[in-house]
């Protein structure tokens, strides 16, 4: 409870960690506030339901906040004058002001609002924060944003945070690196899923690695490392110590 | 999202945009072609002729099937260990009903650009940027283009918003050389563009019409242009697929003997990864291309046995090294050169 959760990933795709956290937290009950900005609906749609949640269901219980990020920026910048009382979530696209207090009040609303008590306890999913800034919001813009959206979730309504970001060793992007570091030193939790040093594998998809960030909460507490190998299949991921693919043994 | 990167002089990158409209004509889909640089009308009046007729296919069946049933017979006497493998497949064999072959030398002929509905999008015809529209913060070309592409969605109903509609078609975007100087933006030619989003909010609105309606959409982007690669990665993660040329005109490798039978690499960098949590991953990640007199072929790059005469060192060192390049992946992108190093 009250943990945020950075997942990232280098060199692969580490969307398949997002998908088992949207099935895990919704089988357990949680309010999930989902912003989904780089794949519709329908795709994670389908991909829950081979884990066995149904999202349609869920948003119709109200279990399941859905902001698509996609659509989201088409009717804001191809639809008719918006309603004064509504503001688009992702309104920082158009129009002068380039800070996403918007999009924080959206979640905001979404997992403090009425009907929040049936639930467990509240959860923000973000996929994925490199986005945003490709979109023109500036790196401080987006670590405000994390930041008010910790105090929010995290410590006023006790939930959790997981957000994914995209990262790259020798990356050149300066501003996706600064983001990216800077909630390292934040999180609890990392997944850092990384595509193998050594080139591609049918078999191993890639590594991940668990850092438990202990250090965070107690001082002259280390922080605890694991890594695994692991490859994805339609319905599930196998996950085996390094080395130990089936393809070996 | 198709996101093609350009080889240096755009002569292989406009081949494959060409494919792809062509296939959209013989398979019946709409058209919208947009392009800073030649006219859409050119464009389609340089289509490949399609190969309609089976017989050429059965020529090319034959020829296949008199290889395989020769080789069949020699069992292998030194390298036995490789007899159990199965054989290496230069290129599909097998005629699958998926897609169509194109002649590259003959031209489609009119009648046949003229049995689909086509649009297109000329930047230099186009009217400036309409004064009602919000502010988008985005180079005025990339909006005008987009928001011609939206109304085409929806007057033609391809996002599915006129239930009336009978027979759903699929449109299929193609746009020339985005990015260059041509539609205005200065990403390709300066290390820090005045509006560096500008591309990438673009890519990000197209994907959302995409997304809601029945089209696909293919880009050539001149990259190898583009300084700044911050943006090249944001890019590569707003799309789908991401496939670079390169052509071996003008480069060292045009000499060098492992890649003499075929004009350039082709980079699959990213796969799409739709609805499902796996995605497509093929056996091999090394794949050349070259352009015959009729036919422009994608294949698995083989070296050929090395069966020089004077095997000085220096130049095994030289094959050694184009070697390491070759196995290394992409999606899981290697620094082959550290590890594998023995």
């Amino acid at each position: 409870q009250g943990k945020f959760t950075l997942l990232r990933d280098t060199r692969t795709d580490g969307s398949f960690l997002v998908h088992h956290f949207l099935s895990f937290y919704l089988r357990a009950g949680c309010k999930v506030c989902f912003v989904a900005l780089l794949q519709s609906f329908s795709h994670y749609s389908i991909v829950a339901q081979k884990l066995g949640v149904n999202l349609a269901a869920a948003k119709e219980r109200g279990q399941l906040v859905f902001l698509e990020g996609l659509k989201s920026c088409l009717d804001l910048l191809f639809g008719e004058e918006e309603q004064p009382g509504q503001p688009s979530p992702l309104q920082f696209l158009s129009g002068s002001g380039c800070d996403l207090r918007a999009l924080f009040d959206f979640v905001r609303v979404s997992l403090a609002g009425a009907g929040a008590d049936s639930w467990n306890v509240p959860v923000l999913l973000v996929d994925d924060l490199s986005v945003l800034l490709s979109l023109g919001a500036a790196p401080v813009a987006v670590l405000d944003f994390i930041h008010y959206c910790r105090v929010c979730v995290c410590c006023q309504l006790k939930g959790n945070v997981v957000v994914l970001v995209h990262s790259n060793e020798d990356s050149e992007d300066e501003e996706n690196e600064l983001v990216v570091n800077s909630l390292c030193h934040h999180s609890d939790l990392i997944l850092w899923a990384e595509g193998l040093a050594t080139g591609f594998c049918k078999d191993v998809h890639g590594q991940i690695k668990i850092i438990k960030r202990l250090s965070l909460r107690q001082a002259a507490q280390q922080d605890l490392v694991q890594i695994y190998q692991y490859k994805i299949q339609d319905r599930n991921v196998t996950f085996f110590a390094r080395g130990l693919s089936a393809a070996v043994l | 999202l198709v996101f093609t990167e350009e080889d240096k002089y755009g002569l292989y990158s406009n081949l494959l945009f060409k494919y792809f409209l062509a296939e959209g004509i013989v398979c019946g889909h709409e058209l919208f072609v947009a392009s800073a640089k030649e006219h859409p009308d050119n464009i389609l009046k340089e289509l490949p002729a399609p190969l309609l007729d089976d017989s050429y296919r059965k020529e090319l069946g034959d020829e296949a099937a008199a290889v395989k049933s020769e080789d069949f017979q020699d069992s292998m006497k030194i390298a036995w260990r490789y007899q159990n493998l199965p054989k290496m497949e230069t290129s599909p064999t097998t005629y699958t009903k998926f897609g169509h072959y194109y002649d590259v030398s003959k031209k489609m002929s009119p009648e046949l650009c003229q049995s689909v509905k086509w649009h297109s999008f000329y930047l230099h015809e186009e009217l400036p940027f309409e004064p009602k529209m919000k502010t988008w913060n985005m180079n005025s070309g990339y909006a005008r283009l987009l928001q011609s592409i939206q109304r085409i969605i929806s007057q033609e109903g391809f996002d599915g918003s006129d239930p009336q509609k009978k027979q759903r078609n699929v449109l299929r975007i193609g746009i020339q050389s985005l990015g260059s100087v041509l539609w205005g933006d200065d990403v390709c030619c300066s290390d820090a563009p005045e509006d560096p989003q500008s591309l990438t909010k673009f890519l990000y609105v197209l994907r959302g019409l995409l997304r809601k309606s029945l089209s696909a959409c293919i880009i050539t982007v001149p990259a190898h242009l583009i300084q700044n690669k911050a943006i090249m990665e944001r890019v590569t993660n707003l799309s789908d697929m991401v496939v670079g040329l390169e052509s071996f005109i003008g480069s060292e490798r045009e000499t060098n003997p492992l890649y003499k039978d075929y004009h350039g690499l082709v980079h699959v960098h990213q796969i799409p990864r739709l609805n499902s949590l796996i995605c497509d991953v093929s056996d091999t990640k090394d794949l050349a291309f070259r352009l015959k007199r009729k036919q422009f072929t994608i294949e698995r790059l083989h070296l050929p046995p090395d069966l020089s005469d004077t095997v000085s060192r220096a130049s095994k060192q030289d094959l050694a090294g184009s070697a390491k390049l070759l196995s290394s992946g992409c999606g899981a992108m290697a620094i082959g050169k550290k590890h594998l190093d023995f």
